[in-house]
């Protein structure tokens, strides 16, 4: 019988790759956002709301993540930004693998913001650093407000927390107060927006934000 | 279910590992797994028996080692164990800006294996 030490770490042909895809970010000076949530929550109705507001300011791209469809990056090709479909073909998460190469087609585009929109599930993606500047973690009222604790790490890892249709906060049962109190306690320092992707509601002060986060990247 | 992509991977590596120690038969692999991480004990064990094929592994078994949540303040320097209300708040100073030390564990640790295939070496 044989030993072999390993100490290898799993995900580290994936972590390799994230450094390549951060050092390209910062050599572009464009800011890179994983954008993260469960199926449904609005990601992609954000992003096209956030478009809108800073399409005019800033060069954007997206790089959509999808199980096996191109609906969403059709819906944000309308926008008018540079737009590459990444299918996972049934893996639940993205990498940085192919974030790599879904981003050496936009490489020539100049931008100052790459949206990259992960699958939605709040469970696998949380485990994969694809070279992001930071994280950013969509939830929606209708989820209910006990998605933190049930997902600690995504939440543990995100920047900043958009909760989405916020418009329907009072045809449900979703506690504000609770929800701020678990996010408090596993993520004291995240950045929160209150935000409606249909009514447009708190899009302009992400976008606001947004827009300096670019700022302070471009200025180091 | 991203255990079946990190068990590929653990296979993966441990085979290549393998062939390089000329050992021929796989007997166990240990993993050490962080309770942060979203991976499943009982899931990596589902996905670690449906991805072997190949007589390396045939009889191969997989033990993992669960590591709890460990934070240290940047306040007080207070180490203290996180439990399921994910509370990551020092409980010594009240101090919010705490670093995680360990918890976040995906490692392979070793694996043991025979250098011929009737396991007598």
């Amino acid at each position: 019988m044989v030993q072999v030490n390993m100490q290898s770490n799993i995900l580290g042909a994936n972590e390799l790759l994230a450094r390549k895809n951060r050092s390209l970010f910062g050599g572009n000076k464009v800011l890179a956002l994983n954008l993260m949530s469960s199926p449904g929550s609005g990601k992609t109705t954000i992003l096209e709301r956030t478009i809108e507001t800073l399409g005019d300011k800033l060069k954007i791209g997206v790089i959509e993540g999808d199980l096996y469809t191109d609906q969403d990056a059709q819906r944000i090709e309308k926008k008018g930004v540079r737009v590459v479909q990444i299918n996972t073909e049934g893996t639940c998460h993205l990498d940085a693998g192919m974030v790599g190469k879904a981003y050496d087609t936009l490489a020539d585009a100049e931008l100052d913001l790459v949206f990259i929109e992960n699958v939605g599930n709040l469970v696998c993606p949380a485990e994969f650093d694809l070279g992001e500047d930071f994280r950013v973690v969509v939830i929606s009222i209708t989820e209910g407000n006990d998605k933190v604790l049930k997902y600690p790490l995504i939440f543990r890892e995100a920047k900043v927390v958009l909760v989405n249709k916020i418009d329907l906060i009072d045809y449900t049962d979703f506690s504000m107060d609770r929800f701020m109190h678990d996010l408090k306690q596993v993520n004291p320092s995240a950045q929160v927006f209150k935000v409606s992707g249909r009514t447009g509601e708190g899009i302009n002060n992400w976008s606001e934000f947004l827009l300096r986060e670019v700022r302070d990247k471009q200025s180091n | 279910m991203h255990e079946l992509s990190i068990i590929q991977s653990v296979v993966d590596t441990v085979r290549d590992s393998a062939l390089q120690n000329g050992i021929m038969r796989v007997n166990k692999v240990k993993l050490v797994i962080g309770k942060l991480t979203m991976a499943l004990p009982d899931s990596l064990q589902f996905a670690f028996e449906a991805v072997i094929i190949d007589e390396m592994f045939k009889n191969a078994v997989l033990e993992i080692e669960e590591r709890d949540i460990t934070c240290e303040c940047s306040n007080c320097r207070h180490r203290f164990q996180v439990d399921d209300s994910y509370r990551f708040i020092c409980p010594n100073c009240g101090h919010d800006r705490v670093d995680i030390v360990g918890g976040r564990e995906l490692y392979i640790d070793y694996f043991e294996g025979d250098e011929d295939i009737d396991g007598t070496s």
